[in-house]
Parts: C-alpha cells; structure tokens; sequence
C-alpha cells in the first residue's frame, strides 16, 4: 500500500514538473496568412502595427514565450504611442499586450507540443490525475476504520505550514499570476485541451478552458479523497457530490455547449454579485442580442440573485450555495479540504473580515449601480468617475487579485475559505438573509460540551464554534457556510446542522442545562 | 473591594472567575502551577494526536483575562492559612484572600505498585503529562511499546493517542470486561470488540504487579499477575484519579479523600470554598459519587459558587445526571441512570438494542413495575440532551421515550436512523404494540 502511494507521488509529481515548465518551452513562428486572419478577425486599421509586426515577427521562428511575447508587445506599444502623438485615434489598438501576445502564440505554435497534443495532455494532466488517485486511494485501507481522521495534520509539513505548503502556496499563486496577468504562458498548456475544447464547444481552447478544465479534474480528484476520508458521514458525502455535479455540468460542460449552440457563454448557477460582470454593458448587450435565450438569461440571473438566492438560504441557510452549489467553495472544500485548519479564529480577523467582507459587497454594488445608469442614460460616468475605470478596478483588485491569487493560492496558509470568508460579495448577501432570516442554526446540545476546540480548529470561516457550544448558544452567524464539519470532528456529539422554526434559533444562556433548574431560570432571565 | 483568590484554572476554577466577573466588580486572582491560561484537559490527547495544537485547546484568547480583570499567577501553593487568610507561595511573595476558592483537581492514582515513581510511568491529567509522554513516546522507534494499566476512559484515550503514531499498546484492565462497573454487559462487549479491531492487545482480568526499571532509572517493562513480563518504554497509570490535595495536609480544613464541602461548596474553614474534581460532598447527592471528577459537574460547581459568591446563595444542586465520552471510533452519551450489572437497582430493568453491522447501541434503563423511564445510554447515536432532560422532569415511561425516539435523534442530517429497528425490537422483547411517532419540532422546542 505505502508502495503503491509513493508511486503515485511520484508520477503525479512528474506531471505536475512537466505541465510546469511546459510554459517555457515550444517554438512559434506566425504565418503571414495566420497573422492577415487575425488582423481582420480584430479589425486592425493600424498599418504601423501590421508592417512592423510583418518585419519583426511573422515566418520567424521564435523559441520560447519569452522572445515571442516581447516582440508582440513592443510592437503593439510603439504603435500606439506613434498613433496617440498623431492624434490618429481610430488606428489606436486597445487589445491588451499579453492577450494580444497569447492570441498571436496560439496561432503561432509549431513543433512537438502542437503535434502531440494528446500524449502530451496524458503525460501532464493523464500522470497528475493517475499519480493523485495512485496516491489517495490506498487510504481506503490505511486510514483504517470509519471516523474521524485528522491525526497528525499538524505533524505533517504539507498541513501544517511548512515548507511543501509553502512550495504548494507559490505555485499556486503563480498559475493564478499566469492566468490573469500573463495569458501568453498558458498558450501550451491550452493545446493539452484543445481536442476537449473542440469536442465541446467547437472552438480551440482558450487559457479559461484550461482553467475550467482543470478546475473539474482537481475538484474531481480531490472528491475521491473527500468520500474516502469521511466515508463515515452521509451528510459530507451528499455534499461533495453535490458541488462536484454542479461545478462539473453547470460551470463547466453547460456553458460549453450553449456556445456550441450559438448561445451566450452562461453559468446558470452563478448569482449577481459573485458573478460581478452580469449586468456590464458588454454583457447585457450580448444576451439581449441573443434572442429568447438571452432574454431568458437576463431574467434567470435577476431571480437568481433577488428570488432563488434568499428564498433557500431562509429555508436551508447559505450552505445550499456555499458548500452544496457554489465553485469557489467546491474548490474549497476539496482542494482546500486539507488547509481549513488554518483560517484564524481570533477577534481580530472577524472584525477584519466584516469590514472587507461587507465593503467588497458595498464596492460591487456601488459599481453595478454606476454601471446600470450608464446603460440607461447612456453615459460614460457618472458623477465624473467614469464608469469603466471602477469596473476594471474592481475585475482586476476583486475579481483577479482577491478571488483568484489571494482566495486559491493562499489556501495552504491563511485556510480554504480565505475568498469566501473574506471577499465574496455574495457570501456577504446571503450571510445577511442567514443571520437575520433563515431557518437554519447549528444546534449546540444543552451543557454537552467539553471545550476541546476541535469545532473550532476544523471551522474553515474562522468561526470561534467553540465559544458559542461551550456557553450552550446555538451558532447563528452570517458567515457559516454550513459545510457540517465542526459537528463531524465533534467527540461528544455537542453540534448539529438543522433547520428548524424561527423561534427558539437564538437562545441565550448563562448557565447551561444540567444545573439545577431554578438557578437556570434564575441566570437565564 | 473584595478579593477573592481561586486555585486552579482548570474548568472549574475558570467557570467561577468567568461569572463572578460578570455578576460583580469584585477582585479576581487566579492562581496555577501547571499553565499560564486556562486549557481543556479534555483536549490534550488531540494535540498528542496532531489534531490540534496546543493554543486550540485554549478556549479563550490570551487578551481575554486582562480586559475581564482577571489576574492570573502562575506559581504552585504550598500551603492555606485559613486562619490568618493568607496563601505562601512556592515562588512569589504570599497572597492574601477575602474568600478562598479550591479548584485543584485531581492526580492520577497510584495504587503502591513497586516502580510507580520511575521515569516513563505516568499518567494523562497535567499538560506536563503530555509533554513527557511526547518526549518518552514522541513515535514508534523511541517507543517500541507502550502498557496502560487501568481500564477507564482516561486509559481509553491513552490507547487510542498512542495508537495514532503506531505504537503497540498492551492494555491491562483489572475487569473481565472494559469499563463493566459502569456500562452494562452488552455495552462493554462492544467496547472490548472495538478495542481489539484498533489492534490493541487488550489483556482483561489482568493487574499489574511491578514495573521494572533499566539501568538509567526508566521503566523498561512490565510484569502482570498473569506472570507474563511485558517489555515496554512508556507505562500509562489510568487507574482513575484522586483529589489533589496533598498541599492541604496541615491546613485545618476537613480532607477526608477530598476536601469535605456541604452543599454551599464550604470547607470547614470560614471562607473557603472547595468546587470541582477537589471537593468531596459530605453526602452524595441523588445516585452520583461524593467526588464526581467530571468536566461537567467542575462546570457547574462554578456556576453555583459564583453566585453563592455574589451574594445569592445557593446550593449545588445539580440536575439530570449526563455524560459522554468517545471509545475510539464510538461516541457515547448518557442521560440519567443506567447501571451496570454490578451496581443495577433491585427495580432497575434494561432493554438493550445492538445494530448487526454496525458499531452502535443502546441501551434504556427503566423500573420494572411502573415502565419509567430511569435513563439511557447511546453508543454511535447521538442524542438531544434538551429532549432526555425534559423526559426525566416529566417521569415519562419507557413506553413513551420508544415512542417519541424520533424527536431526540441528533446525528447528523442524511444518517440512516434506527428508531423503527430498536422499537420493534422492544415490541418482540415486550410483547407492546408502540408505533414510533414522526419528529416534531414543535415538542422538541417545547423542551426549551
């Protein structure tokens, strides 16, 4: 069993290398023909950029990103500064250089990566996925009997900050500095999925599919090591279920398909104002371009988030999304099932997290708001801040920086939850509907509590559990997301996830059942 | 302004400061020897275990005691002088009380064994405790095996720390059966089951006789009553614990293996109060012991003392017995009085359920003639304390505790339930006709 594990670290390490330094190899030379397709494609009226990019790029060859990618976008900024000096605005180019740079590459590949697009798809994701499942699931047997199995996780290096979860941590923070910032370095590993891609929706893969799709395979790895390790509890298997069907049909092939359709690019399950850019302009003009569906789209996204949204979290608390629905905590609660551990539980980051929490959501409002008054009145600003410098201050601090390089990659040190517990706008509208109107509370079981801390220790919200079973409190918080692990690592049976009547949820006691009753009414009044 | 000095900041201790603060300005000083701030002794196998560390079992925040103006000392007692109110310390200058508050705790037993003071012999109580176990036990190579000797729950959770770093444990249990003078037969036979599938070489109806020493002055193995020896590095005493009193000796406050307390929680000294695993009751209350060394009576000692302190003077007077505890893998939970066979009442009457495969059972006490309902004990069922404690004020039956089942469940949602197999169960068992009644919240909020 300890050979097969260890042999499956090793092959999964062997891919995780190679799908690492596949970003610095491969070469590039862009045909002329190539290039003419995709000025058009852009509708490109600058002949500067088009003969300086025929003199300096096209049928050379290039090895490497490097090379290519600071030629493209030399090129592109010599251009624009030349057209911007002469006023010729028309001819300005406003792609982005690296996204200019990543959809030139992909057009530009050659050689042994291009051509063998399957083995090495099978040789980086085939080894990763392979080597994970090799790796996870001798635990069937050797983590033993049913129950609970946290031993040594803060004896291991990997689970308890150390320096493999500090390797986990810059590697994770780089793929997502990569993908947002540096789109031209994911062009190879978008080959790996361009027959996946072409399956679905038609198109080649772009640096999304790629994320997409690993995005399900990690989920879906890291499920098997959910099911394994709480094989005991119906509750955490119903939910890894749960997150993974949702994020693999509706984030992933759902959306796919509807492309291939003709149809708008939709996450029916993403909800306003997680999904911040549904109601930019370029995004209503789409859907309302589109026909029925479109139509269709509008009005789903709109009951979404003011209808469907609170109605179930009043019925099930935030937990139907958070943990039971939602990618973000899909994520979480797979990939970042091993760190949850370390989200603190201390005073200071709660009244930290309510400020960024609760300002992220004010931010995204503040921002939609702007934004819906200049689709109406058809603006460009609004109170002389223009419109499109809030979005794009919100896409890149919020959507890019904060969700994606601080919410993942930061998993290994600050918990799983970082992006939910303190970012997500719409954890913070749901977390009002659960504080103040919902059904559900984590019962606390009369004066059963030995304060050993487990709940809280496991609580990935940073919720001091602890503190609120030991008084015989149920837990009523805005940011429980409901995963119902605080009431598994429970030894004495204290915590219990419920929905139940409004009355009685909050109860508050000073001294806890068991104790002579008039003493209790005596305190508790 | 008064000042009243508590010894001991286990859950006791704590719990007193904790609600004289909140019903009074009063001066607190907390005094201990064995931490800096308050801890769950509960918790510390789970750091043994790498569950937790240590900080986690800590259940309030280090800032917590200066902004509650709770003063805390770190020093160990040498001595009381009720007379004069005045307590020495072993290190810092002598502190002076208005009232006295004994909050000690207890010290694992020892009953005379040759070898039972040698290095690696020890028992599970202090976080010194767990410090040398983590230096003479840190894994399997320093520790080739280890021998507990005592079969309680403390011995229970020693097995299972050790176990989780893989270290063979032989376990020697004076009973026939683990834990039989509290938990009924079936219960017990369970334990022993589960116990031995863990891989622990469980030896019942087996004392330990004399613990022999190396050269250095460490334990290296154990001999039984059986005859065999038993070579091993770390010896775990969990034969149950005593009061912590020894400081007391000379100190003209009544000890008899406690320290003696009527229901006000007073000693026989003016102004001092003895409250948690420390205290003795001159007269057991209800079917519970003198001393109850249990987290939860430490618990409420404290609620009741504060108030005595604060002016509302109120007896102890604890209600429904309960309790819990975890054997491994099982969860186990106690609602009134269900004894073993050594210590059943002549009216007493059991009707115990196992479930085939798994590892769960229960087994509910009531009295022979009326059918009421006297108690119930669960293992791998959880169960709604509101819901049991109501029932026992209520005096309901057997009949209508089998009835009403649903309402207690609290496991957790999507758990296959039993309720229907355990009734019927009782149905052949009593030849009763009892069809279990679907949950209601609206009796269990009732129950609040």
């Amino acid at each position: 069993m300890k050979y097969i594990k260890n042999s499956g670290l090793v092959i999964f390490l062997i891919g995780l290398a190679l799908f690492t330094v596949l970003p610095l190899l491969g070469s590039y030379k862009l045909t002329s023909k190539n290039f003419a397709s995709y000025v058009q494609e852009q509708g490109i009226k600058s002949e500067l950029f088009i003969t300086s990019i025929k003199e300096n790029i096209t049928d050379r060859s290039f090895e490497g990103m490097y090379l290519f990618s600071t030629e493209v976008t030399n090129v592109l900024e010599k251009a624009n500064t030349a057209h911007k000096k002469r006023k010729e605005y028309s001819k300005i180019i406003y792609a982005k250089p690296h996204d200019m740079a990543a959809a030139l590459g992909k057009k530009a590949g050659t050689g042994f990566i291009v051509k063998n697009k399957v083995l090495l798809w099978f040789l980086t994701f085939g080894f990763g996925i392979l080597g994970s499942l090799l790796y996870i699931l001798p635990n069937v047997v050797l983590l033993g009997k049913k129950g609970i199995k946290n031993d040594g996780i803060y004896h291991e290096n990997s689970t308890n900050k150390g320096w493999i979860a500090w390797l986990v941590f810059v590697f994770l923070v780089s793929f997502y500095l990569v993908l947002y910032f540096r789109s031209e370095y994911a062009v190879n590993w978008t080959y790996l999925v361009d027959p996946i891609s072409e399956n679905l929706s038609g198109n080649p893969a772009g640096h999304w599919f790629v994320y997409g799709f690993m995005y399900c395979t990690v989920m879906s790895v890291m499920a098997v090591r959910m099911y394994i390790k709480y094989r005991h509890n119906i509750y955490q298997v119903f939910r890894t279920t749960s997150v993974l069907f949702f994020q693999i049909v509706f984030a992933f092939l759902i959306p796919e398909i509807m492309v291939r359709l003709q149809m708008p690019y939709y996450d029916f399950k993403n909800a306003f104002p997680l999904d911040y850019d549904f109601f930019f302009q370029w995004n209503l003009k789409s859907l309302l371009a589109s026909g029925g569906i479109g139509i269709f789209i509008l009005f789903w996204g709109i009951l979404l988030t003011l209808v469907i949204v609170p109605v179930m979290v009043y019925f099930f608390g935030k937990r139907w999304y958070c943990s039971w629905v939602c990618g973000c905590g899909g994520l979480a609660e797979t990939l970042g099932d091993p760190y949850r551990q370390h989200s603190s539980k201390s005073l200071f980051s709660w009244k930290v997290e309510r400020w960024l929490i609760h300002g992220v959501l004010l931010f995204a409002i503040v921002m939609t708001v702007m934004t819906l008054y200049s689709f109406f009145s058809e603006t460009t600003t609004v109170l002389g801040i223009k419109t499109s410098s809030i979005q794009s201050s919100y896409s890149l601090l919020i959507g890019a920086v904060f969700a994606g390089v601080i919410g993942t990659g930061f998993y290994p040190i600050f918990g799983n939850r970082v992006w939910c517990r303190f970012g997500c706008p719409l954890a913070a509208y749901l977390g009002f509907v659960q504080r103040f109107k919902s059904r559900f509370r984590i019962t606390t079981n009369g004066g059963q509590c030995i304060s050993c801390g487990n709940c809280a220790t496991y609580c990935e919200q940073g919720i001091d559990v602890r503190a609120y079973a030991q008084k015989g409190e149920n837990i009523v918080r805005s940011s429980c997301v409901g995963c119902g692990v605080c009431a598994a690592v429970c030894p004495r049976g204290v915590l219990k996830l419920e929905n139940g009547p409004e009355k009685g949820r909050i109860n508050s006691t000073e001294v806890l059942l068991g104790n002579d009753v008039d003493l209790m009414d005596f305190m508790n009044k | 302004m008064e000042h009243i000095v508590i010894i001991g900041n286990g859950i006791a201790g704590v719990t007193t400061a904790r609600h004289i603060r909140k019903l009074s300005d009063k001066k607190i000083t907390i005094i201990s020897a064995e931490t800096d701030y308050f801890f769950s002794r509960t918790a510390l196998m789970y750091v043994y275990m790498g569950h937790m560390k240590f900080e986690h079992t800590q259940p309030y925040e280090n800032w917590f005691w200066e902004k509650n103006r709770i003063q805390l000392v770190h020093d160990y007692v040498t001595h009381v002088h009720a007379e004069d109110k005045v307590i020495p310390l072993k290190k810092g200058s002598p502190i002076s009380y208005d009232k006295l508050v004994l909050a000690t705790g207890s010290k694992p037993n020892k009953f005379g064994w040759p070898g039972q003071d040698l290095k690696g012999v020890q028992g599970l109580y202090s976080k010194q405790d767990l410090d040398t176990m983590e230096k003479i036990a840190p894994d399997n190579k320093n520790c080739q095996r280890a021998v507990i000797v005592g079969g309680g729950l403390i011995g229970i959770e020693m097995a299972e720390m050790l176990r989780s770093r893989k270290i063979p444990v032989t376990f020697l249990v004076r009973e026939k059966s683990f834990w039989n003078g509290v938990l009924p037969a079936g219960e017990s036979k369970l334990i022993n089951e589960h116990i031995l599938a863990h891989h622990i070489d469980l030896r019942l109806n087996t004392n330990l006789e004399e613990i022999i020493a190396d050269e250095n002055g460490f334990a290296k193995a154990v001999v039984t009553d059986k005859g065999d020896t038993i070579p091993c590095t770390l010896v775990g005493l969990t034969a149950g614990v005593t009061p912590n009193v020894g400081f007391l000796k000379d100190s003209n406050i009544a000890i008899k293996k406690g320290i003696v307390v009527n229901r006000l929680l007073e000693t026989s000294a003016k102004d001092v109060y003895a409250i948690g695993d420390c205290a003795e009751q001159q007269e057991a209350i209800g079917n519970r012991r003198p001393i109850e060394a249990v987290w939860y009576t430490g618990r409420m000692m404290g609620e009741t003392l504060a108030q005595t302190l604060c002016g509302n003077t109120t007896e102890y007077n604890p209600g429904h017995w309960f309790n819990s505890a975890k054997f491994l893998d099982i969860e186990y939970q106690t609602y009134g009085w269900v004894f073993s066979e050594r210590h059943i009442k002549p009216y007493e009457q059991h009707f115990h359920w196992r479930h085939p495969k798994e590892n769960i059972c229960l087994t509910i006490a009531f009295h022979k003639d009326s059918n009421l309902f006297l108690g119930i004990n669960t293992f791998g069922i959880r169960m709604r304390h509101p819901i049991f404690d109501k029932w026992l004020t209520e005096k309901r039956t057997a009949v209508y505790v089998l009835e009403h089942l649903k309402d207690a469940n609290f496991d957790p949602e999507f758990y296959a339930t039993h309720e229907n197999a355990i009734v019927d169960q009782y149905n052949a068992e009593f030849g009763t006709s009892i069809t279990p009644k679907k949950k209601s919240w609206k009796r269990i909020f009732n129950s609040h």
